[in-house]
């Protein structure tokens, strides 16, 4: 026990301070490392789980807890929870500071507009991810195109297209 | 870093409290369905005028650039701002624990239910819709990329190396971002 929450304080802490761009940008490693390095659970599952805090109310990332609940329990909830966020809030803290010095300096928005497109490519990869776990049919690689597409060029609110996923999902075309 | 006290002009409202801050954050993390950023503003900046729209947009502007969910990192940043760590605690408490508390329980009982084939069925769709949403974020972060050829192929690049060849994030990163940061420098100067 000891071990595996060891194992993922190692992985949620490293997570933690890679995240440039947000949670999503992360979603990918995290599958990488719970699925497939140390198979916690399968790749469906962990589509499951992105989905079910997707669809949750909180912030974008709460898949951490869900994995570590599957994983360790109470235990394993705690343990991840503070090496997803200790690690990126003490940072923030530290940043804090020194931000005020920093936030008109000519090289920060070039780091940051040099980050956008690792956003995009992990992003990106993120949707493929949890697209290719989910879709064994013509019907749900269309649900995941029209929800992409309608959310994109359109103004409706991600619950409805979350809810109209599940709905054909509960027809029968999952 | 300023005391905020000194900060907060004549008229404007009082600096909350640690236990203030633990209920405005939680508040936020239980009505923020898909996404707490728009509810985020309307709470902060609106609702309790924690903070002014342009101390607002500066502070997202750090958690945006820092590592972390911006939300999460602004909860941090304002409890620090108002009440020090204890700030800091009592507001990114209050935003993960009602939404981790219900995504709990709503794992207990997918556990339950796991090996339904309705069910399945359920969250196939879900996460289908979910890996749309996913791929829109995609598009949307990448529209001021539209033609600039280099940092779309570093895009490219990070995209194949993570979801088709699975390599490892960290050296990923240590190869492509300062490549990126190059690019972008090379497109400004």
């Amino acid at each position: 026990m000891i071990a595996l929450l060891m194992a993922l304080a190692g992985i949620f802490s490293e997570l933690s301070l890679l995240a440039f761009g947000g949670g999503n940008t992360i979603l990918p490693e995290m599958q990488r490392q719970v699925v497939e390095i140390h198979q916690w659970m399968s790749a469906r599952d962990f589509s499951a789980m992105f989905a079910l805090a997707q669809a949750a109310p909180g912030p974008n990332m709460m898949v951490v807890t869900l994995v570590g609940w599957r994983v360790a329990g109470w235990a394993g909830v705690l343990v991840t929870s503070l090496a997803k966020f200790g690690p990126s809030s003490i940072l923030t803290g530290i940043a804090l500071h020194g931000w005020k010095r920093y936030k008109d300096a000519p090289w920060r928005p070039i780091v940051q507009a040099g980050l956008v497109p690792i956003t995009v490519g992990l992003v990106g990869a993120s949707a493929l991810l949890i697209a290719k776990a989910s879709d064994h049919s013509i019907a749900m690689t269309a649900v995941t195109a029209v929800c992409a597409l309608l959310s994109w060029k359109t103004r409706l609110h991600p619950l409805v297209l979350l809810a109209g996923g599940a709905a054909i999902g509960l027809i029968g075309l999952g | 870093m300023q005391s905020r006290a000194s900060e907060i002009g004549a008229g404007a409202v009082e600096p909350p409290t640690a236990l203030q801050l633990f209920t405005g954050f939680l508040a936020l993390g239980l009505t923020g369905f898909g996404g707490v950023l728009p509810m985020s503003h309307r709470m902060l900046v609106e609702k309790r005028r924690w903070l002014s729209d342009a101390e607002f947009t500066d502070l997202l502007g750090l958690c945006q650039f820092l590592p972390g969910g911006n939300i999460i990192n602004l909860s941090v940043a304002v409890g620090l701002q108002f009440r020090g760590i204890r700030g800091a605690l009592a507001a990114i408490i209050g935003l993960i624990a009602g939404p981790s508390l219900i995504l709990i329980g709503l794992a207990i009982v997918y556990g339950h239910y796991e090996n339904n084939v309705t069910l399945q069925h359920v969250f196939a769709g879900l996460a289908a819709a979910a890996a749309g949403l996913l791929g829109a974020t995609a598009l949307k972060i990448a529209a001021p990329l539209r033609s600039k050829p280099v940092p779309i192929v570093i895009a490219l690049l990070c995209f194949g190396a993570i979801a088709l060849l699975r390599l490892p994030l960290l050296p990923t990163m240590l190869i492509l971002t300062p490549l990126s940061i190059f690019a972008i420098w090379k497109y400004t100067s």
